[in-house]
């Protein structure tokens, strides 16, 4: 069972799919267990195979049989085996921190939701654990159709806001596939290690030239990168707190995953830093992506599109770190990954919490909400010190080694707009700060009593936002550890140290 | 707007349009697309799986598991306009009844009749009365279109079709049944649970297959090993193994498109269709 | 100009392709009516589904199906008699993934007309601003 990990981990989520689908019209009360085990199954597979890849290197599966440039191959690294670990137990822990706000909101289409739901982990998981270049595209159709409609099972602006996801969400799927089309022609391979080895004759082909910019233009407009961030906020921010706080996390940093694993396996890094002197330009642009977010999540007045801008500023962070050239700002970029995903989660989180007590997540509705919800706030604030970069916690280490990275290449720029959305983070969330503690103390009725009973979500919700916000500490305390054992065996030797 | 799509545009053409010029030439037998991965397909496949159609043997066996996907894709169109447009609870609103005998129609306000009659039935807004001949030919047609449906599933080794090709027709004998009569007709054959159980059931099977192989011990989706129980030889069964899947390919196909058409014809209410 | 003619009939069926696939692109950007960027949406796709076919040509082969039976020979095949199945094979795939999009796509857009009664966009967005 040992050599299966890496197909199992795909199928037992999409089986359990199917019987979650089929049992939804059967016996209902069933879904949930059966989803459940799915998710359980996949997060089990996942970390063991995460243990076998640290413990014996590179860990290879042929689908079918077939030898790879023919059949489909999986290649997982200690990066695929982090962002798979990391994917997978979060989309547990929100599965089970949103049973609650699901089964209020679609009390009828239980069934059809877990079975999205699953199939939406497939699709990510698929993506990351898969060496083939194709089959990344259609693991990427799977996960983006089940996200355009999780999204659109939100209020009432959610369908035409799932709709203009859909028309960017395929523009980016369709030049992903041009993309692909342009490699598949010039090297007659789909297999990413087998285009990686045929890639470097033709490196000055203008062909591959344009391969490389349409699947990275593709893969931006869905993870969001700054001038095609237009879908984001709406989709995220009218999609039901249990999508949102599974999307938000996982799905822009998976796409980030996938556009280093193109720069690092598949074009190269001769490629992406010697033949092309992109390096420069992409920087300046995740400057302008950084800065702009941050200001654009200054003026929101309800917390989960602020929340929502931020993500487009940290997208910022890893795309110029990836960029900067430097194993510093890989590094950086790889863990901020990891770390963004925790501290995102932890966000959407408790704002589902919040939402779930208080129906309503604009600004001026959070008064008093500390007394309310003591625990629910602590953890916000915690991800909130992580996102600022206030060590211990997790955000600290990743900006630590995106500074150095910076100063390495010479970026100043760079460094300044990390600076300054640090900066911006310290007042968004203050003033959440302010709102939500001292909000009732100038209301001339409550002087000095609580506003209202202590109204703290259930234990089902507190607890798996507990964790993961004591996870953004504990990461933070062995990043050393994560980045010698997880991180640099996968940074090529020809990257600048 | 305009403008600014204009000029998006005229850069993506420019930049596909500039790239163009070391493509090898159209139809080159020696282009890279033609030597490297593609031959050993045309070469092998048929001693290697007993399946003389290359684009059968290439996507159900060498790259069976993007299928797999492609079925999960399809499943989740079904799911998804299910959840996004099916309504289960209604107001109660006015229904017009037909006697079918005397052509006397009845109006009961806010409700329904009491129990079910084979002399009525249900009169919808856009109701017009069958056309006799449609509704004849239509009835006589569908059994054959579902057996072309069947021979293009069973036939996918050997000449162009398959699973999907299959399933589209499958489905479309019903969907004409729905567009010919009316949408309840179609539902009285293949009710809502039947259709959405056989969504699943379809790619379970095709999963389910694959996972065989896996507790055979041999990789996911590895027909070979499936020899073992289908008492015949490794190349046989891979044939069998894709003709498996292919079946699986179909009947989710067939029901993923009855019910896309369901819930988007009657957004939603499945009860009068277009 | 004689050199011109050559290039031309090499490359004229990725130009093609090219046109048809900034029409869709045009369509979906700046088309005002929601159906109308559906369309698009499906020529977009359809292009790139042609660009694919194209790769997989080759100059007097056939379709990719094996003589069999009675007639066939047990001499080796040569590849240069087939056209490449692998871009067909992969086109099956994304005719679904279009099909599936297009299907969900019009869902959404039935629960948009439901809500605002339109389907144009300046409408709707005009209906969504404060007043």
């Amino acid at each position: 069972m040992n050599d299966h990990y890496p197909a199992l981990l795909i199928i037992s989520p999409l089986l359990f799919a199917f019987l979650v689908s089929g049992m939804a019209w059967i016996r209902k009360g069933l879904c949930y267990p059966l989803a459940l085990v799915g998710s359980g199954l996949c997060t089990w597979f996942s970390v063991r195979l995460l243990a076998d890849v640290l413990q014996k290197g590179v860990v290879q599966y042929r689908l079918g049989g077939w030898e790879t440039p023919w059949g489909i191959g999986y290649h997982v690294d200690t990066l695929n085996g982090m962002v798979l670990a990391v994917v997978s137990v979060l989309a547990f822990i929100n599965l089970v921190a949103t049973r609650r706000s699901v089964s209020a909101e679609f009390p009828e289409k239980e069934g059809a939701f877990y079975t999205l739901y699953l199939l939406f982990i497939v699709g990510l998981v698929g993506m990351v654990v898969t060496g083939d270049l194709f089959n990344l595209y259609v693991l990427l159709e799977v996960a983006s159709l089940t996200s355009y409609a999780l999204i659109a099972l939100g209020g009432p602006r959610a369908p035409l806001a799932s709709l203009n996801y859909l028309f960017m969400g395929t523009i980016g799927g369709c030049f992903y596939l041009l993309g692909v089309g342009y490699l598949y022609i010039m090297t007659g391979s789909l297999n990413m290690a087998d285009v990686a080895s045929l890639l470097p004759g033709i490196y000055s082909s203008t062909a591959i030239w344009a391969a490389f910019t349409f699947c990275m233009v593709g893969i931006g407009i869905k993870m969001a990168f700054f001038p095609l961030h237009g879908w984001l906020p709406n989709a995220y921010t009218f999609a039901p707190s249990s999508v949102s706080s599974l999307m938000a996390p996982l799905m822009t940093k998976v796409m980030v995953y996938v556009m280093i694993r193109l720069m690092l396996s598949v074009f190269t890094i001769d490629f992406t830093f010697s033949v092309l002197s992109l390096g420069t330009a992409m920087v300046w642009l995740s400057i302008l992506a950084i800065v702009t977010g941050a200001l654009l999540a200054l003026a929101q007045k309800n917390l989960k599109r602020m929340f929502c801008y931020i993500i487009v500023s940290e997208i910022g962070y890893m795309v110029g770190g990836a960029w900067l050239g430097n194993a510093a700002g890989m590094t950086g970029a790889i863990l901020h990954i990891l770390n963004d995903a925790l501290m995102t989660i932890c966000l959407f989180l408790t704002a589902a919490n919040v939402h779930y007590r208080i129906s309503g997540l604009e600004l001026h509705q959070l008064r008093g909400l500390f007394h309310r919800m003591p625990l629910t706030m602590a953890c916000f604030v915690a991800a909130g010190l992580s996102i600022i970069g206030v060590p211990p916690t997790c955000g600290f280490f990743s900006k630590w080694y995106l500074i150095t990275g910076a100063l390495q290449a010479g970026q100043y720029g760079f460094v300044a707009a990390l600076l300054f959305s640090s900066l911006v983070n310290v007042i968004l969330f203050f003033r959440v700060i302010e709102i939500s503690y001292y909000g009732d103390m100038q209301h001339p009725h409550g002087h000095g009593s609580p506003a209202g009973p202590r109204t703290e979500a259930p234990a089902t919700m507190l607890a798996p936002l507990l964790i993961v916000s004591a996870g953004l500490v504990i990461i933070g305390v062995y990043t050393g550890t994560i980045v010698t054992t997880v991180i640099d065996p996968i940074i090529p030797a020809t990257l600048v140290r | 707007m305009k403008a600014a799509g204009l000029i998006i545009v005229l850069l993506t053409g420019g930049l596909l349009l500039y790239a163009t010029q070391d493509f090898p030439p159209w139809g080159a037998p020696d282009s890279p697309a033609s030597t490297h991965v593609s031959p050993r397909y045309l070469q092998k496949a048929t001693e290697e799986t007993a399946v003389p159609n290359i684009v059968t043997a290439v996507l159900a066996d060498y790259r069976g598991f993007d299928t797999m996907f492609e079925t999960t894709v399809i499943f989740c169109a079904g799911i998804g306009c299910f959840v996004l447009l099916r309504i289960f609870r209604q107001k109660p609103e006015d229904r017009y009844y037909r006697h079918i005998a005397t052509e006397i129609t009845l109006h009961i306000k806010g409700g329904r009749l009491p129990n079910k009659s084979r002399e009525f039935e249900r009169i919808d807004t856009l109701w017009t009365p069958y056309d006799l001949v449609i509704k004849t030919v239509c009835r006589i047609l569908a059994p054959f279109i579902q057996l072309f449906a069947l021979y293009v599933i069973a036939h996918g080794h050997h000449s162009p079709g398959g699973g999907f090709q299959g399933g589209v027709i499958l489905g479309a004998s019903i969907i004409l049944i729905a567009i010919s009569h009316n949408m309840r007709t179609a539902i009285a054959r293949i009710s809502e649970k039947v259709d959405n159980l056989l969504m699943a059931v379809g790619v379970f099977i095709y999963a389910g297959i694959g996972a065989v192989c896996v507790m055979l011990g041999a990789a996911f989706l590895d027909y070979g090993n499936l020899s073992v129980i289908l008492f015949a030889d490794e190349i046989m069964a891979r044939s069998h193994g894709i003709l498996g899947v292919e079946i699986g390919v179909g009947i989710t196909v067939m029901a993923v498109m009855i019910s896309i058409y369901n819930n988007l014809a009657s957004a939603g209410k499945q009860d009068e269709g277009l | 100009m004689s050199d011109l003619i050559p290039i031309l009939v090499a490359k004229y069926n990725y130009w093609l392709y090219i046109v048809l696939m900034m029409i869709g692109l045009y369509a979906m950007i700046a088309k005002n009516n929601l159906v109308k960027k559906l369309v698009g949406m499906n020529i977009f796709q359809t292009s790139i589904i042609l660009f694919y076919v194209s790769i997989g040509c080759k100059k007097g082969a056939t379709i990719p199906i094996i003589q069999h039976g009675m007639a066939a020979g047990h001499h080796a095949i040569d590849p240069s008699h087939y056209v490449n199945p692998l871009p067909h094979v992969l086109m099956l795939t994304a005719i679904v993934v279009s099909v599936s999009t297009f299907g969900v796509a019009l869902a959404l857009a039935i629960k948009t007309y439901h809500q605002y009664k339109t389907l144009e966009e300046d409408e709707i967005l005009a209906r969504l601003r404060p007043r």
